[in-house]
């Protein structure tokens, strides 16, 4: 089953719009909670990059028999260095985006930590596309990042 | 084994109701769908907030009762009221009035709900939260408790296992009673309640096997006889004996109003009230989007229990009056205190709930391939609906409508705009979708008669 959802940029005050409307579903589909969980914390931070950082984008969502597939797209500016923006607490966020409340520097860390795959592509000055996958006998915490 | 259905206290009459859909458009669960013209609840998803009864035009939702003799088959008969009860009345009628009243009435001892937030608090020097994870969230509201364990399983966890404040003042009445000699069997203890959930929650408690009090009566009522033998009283002088003062502190008096429990819990806190509110908060906890909050204080009623169903009163005024009562409150007696570390043992025992167990009510099928194929027609389903949310399917919504075509228990000719569309394509159609109206709305209201 497929979901995709346009996401804006800056327009942090729908931030959580389509995790909402997949956690209904995945509800509704008596997923254990374990990986509604995780599957809220990857798409909530996954808005959150874009709305923060990116000129906007689409997620994707795939339900499939024995996992989620997780596609974040969006059309730039890119990661220009991956390694750094994995570690926690490092953030390019301005002050302004800090002052809302997001752009701690826990996003993409939060995200390796609830999925069992993880891989971003991005190159500078270009679209960054992020590919997670969360499995329902998974644990996550496996993520692995690529650059 | 599949839990026992939940006990509710709300009911509809169906000689009354006409089928409005305004109690199915409210409820925040989804409860409501109109049948024959009437308003039929799902038990297994009703939280019995009672925000159908707050909307209903003819009063057609009522609250059950327990009959007021049955307080008579005990010797000792306790009644346990909420502090909103005194501010139903007017300010010069003193809470010493009120239950002197109620001892008249026939109960032998009255009691303050809230006092058990005060034998928390002297038990262990603080209000103590006890929950899986963090922010704890209050088991004050059983509207609460019951909308998480179906609507939000996953913060199940989060509940506090602490009684909630009546719990422990019936608890302490009881065991009072019991050292003075009183038998087990002799003791009947009431809840004054301000709302349908309480009964609810009395009649099937969550997190405990059986619930410490033997019955319930509706404050509405309760108000009426109080009120009643005031009039008739007018030149009567000095009330009969009732709890002093000193029973309760100022901080109890308003412990069920919005923004009474929270400032005394410790770390940060915060308070929602209204069950809609609550739900848009519960979603972002769900979500994983609130940080740095460790106790969350939610009511399903606006004000908090001022706001409760069977007020009689103006929410507004009961909170204003209960926190001026409150203010001049000079907090619980050393007597009361000396009785508190008398009974702290037992006490002890009886402060702690059992685990409160989610029962969903979001999942299509316990089976994953199940549900996904279900869920698949729901989407398919829903590209075929005006998504106007009419409610003239008798559903509360379009998706809903989906959801109850997926699970057997409506049609896709329930819709009006589809009902068109088939005319269109063959006007013979007409007949049966007019059936089909009759089905939900009744031969009444089809035929205009």
């Amino acid at each position: 089953m497929h979901f995709e959802f346009d996401i804006e940029a800056g327009d942090f005050s729908n931030a959580g719009y389509a995790s909402s409307k997949i956690k209904k579903i995945l509800k509704q589909l008596n997923l254990p909670n374990s990986i509604i969980k995780r599957a809220m914390v990857a798409l909530f931070e996954s808005e959150v990059n874009v709305i923060g950082h990116s000129f906007g984008g689409t997620l994707s969502i795939d339900i499939e028999k024995d996992r989620l597939h997780i596609l974040v797209s969006d059309t730039g500016p890119g990661i220009e260095d991956v390694d750094l923006a994995m570690s926690e607490g490092y953030s390019t966020a301005t002050k302004e985006i800090q002052e809302m409340g997001f752009g701690a520097g826990m996003g993409l860390p939060n995200i390796k930590k609830n999925t069992d795959y993880l891989d971003i592509r991005s190159k500078a000055g270009d679209h960054t596309e992020i590919e997670m996958l969360i499995h329902f006998d998974g644990e996550g915490e496996q993520g692995d990042s690529a650059g | 084994m599949k839990p026992l259905p939940f006990h509710h206290a709300l009911k509809v009459r169906e000689d009354v109701c006409f089928g409005c859909t305004r109690c199915m458009t409210i409820c925040p669960t989804g409860a409501i769908r109109i049948s024959r013209g009437k308003a039929h609840v799902n038990s297994d998803r009703c939280v019995d907030c009672g925000n159908c009864m707050e909307v209903c035009p003819v009063n057609a939702i009522v609250v059950e009762q327990d009959d007021f003799q049955k307080i008579y088959r005990y010797k000792y008969r306790v009644a346990v009221v909420p502090a909103v009860m005194i501010g139903q009345f007017r300010e010069e009628i003193t809470e010493q009035q009120i239950y002197s009243i109620l001892l008249e009435l026939g109960f032998t001892h009255v009691y303050e709900a809230e006092f058990g937030s005060d034998v928390l608090h002297e038990i262990s020097g603080r209000y103590t939260t006890y929950a899986d994870r963090s922010p704890v969230i209050s088991t004050f509201c059983p509207a609460i408790v019951r909308l998480i364990q179906v609507r939000f399983p996953s913060l199940a966890q989060h509940l506090n296992l602490i009684k909630p404040p009546l719990d422990i003042t019936a608890a302490f009445a009881k065991k009072q009673l019991l050292d003075r000699g009183a038998g087990e069997r002799e003791i009947g203890i009431f809840y004054v309640t301000p709302c349908a959930a309480k009964i609810a929650a009395i009649k099937s408690p969550q997190g405990e096997a059986t619930s410490i009090f033997n019955g319930v009566i509706n404050m509405d009522f309760l108000f009426n006889l109080v009120h009643k033998t005031i009039v008739k009283q007018k030149n009567k002088e000095e009330p009969l004996s009732a709890p002093s003062r000193r029973n309760l502190s100022g901080d109890a008096v308003v412990w069920s109003l919005t923004m009474g429990e929270a400032p005394h819990m410790p770390g940060r806190s915060l308070a929602v009230d209204g069950i809609h509110n609550v739900i848009e908060f519960l979603e972002k906890l769900e979500n994983g989007e609130i940080h740095g909050v460790d106790f969350l204080e939610l009511r399903s009623c606006d004000e908090g229990c001022a706001g409760g169903i069977l007020g009689s009163g103006n929410r507004f005024l009961t909170a204003e009056r209960l926190r001026h009562r409150g203010e001049s409150m000079d907090g619980i007696s050393d007597e009361i205190k000396r009785e508190i570390h008398r009974q702290e043992e037992y006490l002890g025992r009886n402060l702690k709930l059992e685990r409160i167990e989610p029962r969903s009510i979001m999942k299509l099928d316990d089976d994953f391939q199940t549900a996904m194929e279900k869920m698949e027609q729901i989407q398919d389903l829903l590209e075929k609906l005006p998504h106007v949310d009419c409610g003239t399917c008798g559903s509360p919504s379009c998706e809903a409508l989906a959801q109850d075509i997926v699970q057997g228990k409506a049609d896709l000719s329930n819709c009006i705009f589809y009902q068109r569309r088939q005319e269109l394509l063959d006007a013979r159609n007409a007949k049966a979708n007019l059936q089909r109206m009759i089905k939900v709305w009744g031969r009444e209201k089809l035929e205009g008669s």
